[in-house]
């Protein structure tokens, strides 16, 4: 036994009080959970604290919260590892961010998260005839779609998705991940109104940027955002799918900048998203039209000195031999004859994992 | 006030299951449940689901299965109806996106289980539950025009009108604390079983037989109450389920001598025996001294025999229960388990289509007892029990609903459950704490009405729920407020565990005989002279619980000795 203390964001909102911070102490081991603590002080001298909890195992995904700052389940985050990662010594536990607070560590998911998988017609559309029996197909692809299918709509990926912040509307991890398992279903007769309609939708798959933070937040493996990237390349290379967004071209420039220069060619980056890869690129009226507006943008970069007009317009340059390993790199990929995903399910040959 | 043809109360999978059905009979429905759904103890099932799909199966094989399983107690005329029908319902469910895993030919793999003669479990990984109930919840996403969902609602009482029929409920919901009368031509109670009445249990912390405790207090009669089914492998140290997949898929049992000790309790199914005797089995090994661990009370679980390609493509979630809460790989190392409880076979009895003796009330899933399951539950037929049953009350109470006008309860109904509330709420402090209470009851069952029973200690166990219900009902709450007020509901959950324990102990003591998960040291033998019948308990006029009996229903399989 061990001795923990918990710095617990409470409110509630019929008190017309802000939020505010409250210590706990408890007593488990130190492998037990964060929300072992919590019902323990519940349990033992507040019986009013808020959260919502259920299987205590990860499964049911009812106990997202942010630990020390961080997103995830409660059940699923160990004490003494909590403590640790505390900047003080006292684990904080605080609501998950991105979505309103009902009451303490209780946030209203419907108003968000459930809203955001109803955007992404979240059943499946069979294709007809449906058989009278299964239907037949390949093993790897329900194992594949098993790791979207794993997601327990916990929102510990919604909480922390830093482009919701700045885009609330955007459709966001949790639901495209669900629009993965769709997408990915060979069963599914939508596949390609699917990644129109997300591809099109602004605040669609060409909406996230790359943070990482939703693959770090899920506490099941999901890697949201690796969902999010199949839904790109399944978009663009398989279904060559040209968004009104730019996206698919703007991945485009990154392939092919990176190709001719080892490095990104920031000055080039913006003609080839909009104009496309020739050197004429910029003069293409789309390209022309997205560097006008980008002017302020740009001339804002050069004050601040973040860029040096030198830089911004010289490309980097990287030696021979070093262009050749990333030549090489490109021939390999492009040359398998499937394009290799990684799964969490899907784990290889046993000989691989010894 | 709301008004439906159908109003379910739970939505786990029976729930879902019947809700969908009911709106595809025309019925206007409306889903009721005081958590999210997706939160539903359904999600935790792991292993898969039955039905003899196979091109050498049939479906009467499965039957027999089951049948035997039970150990003649389940009313085969159920069982029947169960088996024959689990192939289309999985189809059924394939076809709406379930991904079950599939074999090399692209067709609907199936995994081995304890107690059946083939491999008949179609699963996905071993999330089956989570999956199966995260489709159903695409699909009343899908129909959310003819399916009114109420997400986050705590019922707090049945309605019966004055000719004693179940016409409604009336519940609070959690968010705003408002309470609210529902009226319904039909009520199917979907709201899982109670688990919580043991500690430790498999079952979540909402697993408090609020569906149990509340056809009981209407006069609905329980059935099976005293089988309680003990879970073979549980981890140690806090209860939580490692998956029977885990055994289907090849991996042993070890005692302190690193032996197959099943070899002596059931040489030809060795591991995978059907549950009841797979834990007697781990229980005796312990008893006499073979258990593993600091205080000898685990049974080693040795998943290294898999190949661990395998094990993380089809048993992930232990792999991850593992690691997170025993701090074990088990792709190379054995884990430490021992019997839990897990799952109540007994329920509010009803009849193949749902229904309960209360006209109006239906009852599908582990809240019910049709009874399927009997003495003992097979791994994998409680997922199939609740879609079929749900799916034939959601159509059977669509069906009733046609002719039948709209029941109208008075306002004045919700006056009482306004004021119980409140009254827990103004409760003056003093006692022990409601978590105090609970914590007895649940560690008293785990010791008294566990694997192994006598008259003596259920005699005790009983005392102490008696004197338990005296406490509960004075016992006072922190919180004073409307939102989401989960202090009160803790309380009315305190007095559903306590009513439903107290039935499981009167009907324990009462079979004096050893059937299926119930052994009582004192009867070691089957009798199926006495007590081949259910015993059924009914709350009497004092409020206390009153025993009759029900036969069993035997269409083509007679009692014969069990051995696997």
């Amino acid at each position: 036994m061990a001795e923990f203390t918990l710095r617990l964001r409470r409110y509630d909102p019929e008190s017309g009080e802000a939020a505010y911070w409250e210590e706990h102490t408890v007593e488990l081991e130190p492998h037990r959970s964060v929300l072992e603590g919590i019902l323990q002080a519940r349990a033992t001298t507040d019986g009013s604290i808020g959260i919502r909890c259920s299987c205590r195992a990860a499964i049911c995904g009812s106990c997202g919260v942010r630990i020390n700052g961080r997103p995830g389940l409660a059940c699923h985050t160990h004490l003494d590892k909590a403590q640790r990662g505390a900047k003080d010594g006292v684990i904080e536990v605080e609501p998950m961010g991105n979505m309103p607070i009902i009451k303490d560590l209780i946030v209203d998911m419907d108003a968000v998260h459930w809203k955001k998988i109803q955007r992404v017609t979240p059943w499946l559309q069979p294709k007809q005839p449906v058989p009278e029996r299964e239907y037949v197909v390949a093993h790897e692809s329900m194992v594949d779609v098993t790791q979207s299918l794993a997601c327990i709509q916990c929102g510990a990926c919604v909480s922390d998705c830093l482009s919701m912040e700045v885009d609330p509307d955007f459709i966001g991890p949790a639901a495209l991940a669900k629009a993965y398992r769709l997408v990915g279903d060979p069963r599914d007769a939508a596949t390609r109104a699917r990644l129109e309609d997300l591809a099109s939708d602004p605040h669609g798959i060409y909406d996230c940027t790359h943070c990482f933070k939703c693959i770090d937040a899920c506490p099941k493996g999901v890697a949201p955002m690796s969902q999010i990237m199949r839904l790109r390349r399944r978009a663009g290379s398989d279904f060559h799918i040209e968004d009104p967004n730019n996206g698919e071209r703007h991945e485009r420039a990154f392939v092919s900048l990176v190709r001719q220069y080892g490095l990104l060619n920031e000055a080039e980056l913006l003609p080839r998203s909009y104009g496309g890869d020739s050197a004429l690129a910029k003069f293409k009226p789309s390209a022309a039209k997205e560097l006008a507006s980008s002017l302020p943008v740009i001339a804002k970069a050069l004050l601040r000195r973040k860029v040096t007009p030198t830089t911004a317009l010289k490309p980097h340059k990287l030696p021979k031999q070093d262009l050749d390993a990333i030549e090489r790199i490109y021939d390999k990929v492009e040359g398998r004859d499937e394009r290799f995903e990684l799964n969490l399910y899907i784990s290889g040959r046993d000989e691989d994992l010894t | 006030m709301p008004s439906h043809d159908v109003l379910i109360i739970g939505a786990g999978l029976a729930g879902q299951r019947a809700a969908l059905a009911a709106a595809q009979a025309g019925a206007t429905v409306a889903i009721m449940s005081k958590v999210h759904p997706v939160r539903s103890h359904s999600v935790a099932a792991a292993g898969g689901m039955n039905a003899a799909i196979a091109v050498d199966d049939d479906w009467t094989e499965h039957a027999y299965d089951t049948v035997k399983g039970s150990d003649f107690l389940g009313d085969q005329d159920a069982i029947e109806i169960m088996c024959s029908e689990a192939p289309g319902e999985v189809m059924h469910l394939e076809h709406i996106g379930v991904t079950f895993y599939r074999d090399e030919t692209g067709h609907l793999d199936l995994r081995a289980f304890g107690g059946a003669s083939k491999k008949r479990t179609a699963y996905v990984a071993d999330i089956t539950g989570q999956a199966i109930l995260h489709v159903l919840y695409e699909q009343l996403m899908r129909h959310h025009e003819t399916v009114d969902r109420y997400e986050e609602w705590f019922t707090t009482s049945l309605i019966l009108d004055d000719e004693g029929e179940c016409t409604g409920a009336v519940a609070r919901d959690i968010r705003s604390g408002a309470m609210q009368v529902f009226n319904a031509k039909s009520v199917i109670l979907a709201s899982g079983g109670a688990g919580q009445c043991y500690k430790p249990t498999t079952n979540a912390l909402i697993c408090t037989a609020d569906g149990i405790a509340q056809a009981y207090a209407i006069g609905a009669p329980l059935m099976d109450m005293e089988m309680v089914q003990y879970h073979p492998t549980t981890l140690a140290e806090n209860g939580f389920l490692i998956t029977e997949g885990a055994r289907g898929e090849g991996a042993h049992l070890l005692n302190s001598e690193g032996r197959r000790f099943m070899e002596d309790y059931a040489p030809n199914k060795m591991e995978l025996a059907s549950r009841d005797v797979v834990s007697r089995a781990e229980q005796t090994e312990i008893n006499e001294g073979r258990g593993v661990g600091a205080d000898g009370q685990g049974i080693y679980l040795d998943i290294t025999v898999v190949p661990r390609k395998r094990v993380l493509e089809a048993l992930r979630e232990i792999v991850n229960i593992g690691r997170d809460f025993a701090g074990t790989d088990i792709t190379r190392e054995p884990i430490m388990i021992r019997p839990g409880q897990h799952y109540i076979m007994g329920g509010v009895k009803t009849d193949v289509d749902g229904a309960t003796p209360i006209t109006g009330l239906y009852a599908a899933g582990e809240v019910a007892c049709v009874s399927v399951h009997g003495g003992n539950r097979l791994g994998a037929n409680s997922l199939l029990d609740t879609l079929i049953f749900g799916r034939r009350s959601g159509e059977h109470a669509a069906a009733r609903g046609r002719d039948m006008v709209m029941p109208s309860a008075p306002e004045s109904r919700l006056t009482q459950d306004v004021e119980q509330i409140d009254a827990i709420i103004a409760r003056e402090r003093g006692g022990r704490r409601i978590s105090a209470i609970k914590d007895e009851l649940g560690a008293m069952m785990n010791d008294k009405v566990a694997v192994f029973r006598d008259e003596q200690g259920l005699q005790e166990a009983h005392e102490i729920i008696v004197g338990l219900k005296e406490e509960a009902e004075v016992a006072a709450i922190d919180d004073r407020g409307t939102v989401f007020n989960q202090d009160v509901l803790g309380a009315i959950e305190l007095g559903y565990l306590l009513d439903c324990a107290e039935t499981t102990v009167v009907a324990a003591i009462e079979r004096k005989e050893s059937r299926g998960a119930q052994f009582r040291t004192d009867y070691p033998d089957r009798d199926d002279e006495q007590w081949l019948k259910h015993i059924d308990v009914q709350r009497g006029d004092d409020g206390r619980p009153e025993l009759s009996y029900s036969p069993v229903t035997i269409t083509r399989w007679q009692p014969e000795v069990r051995k696997y």
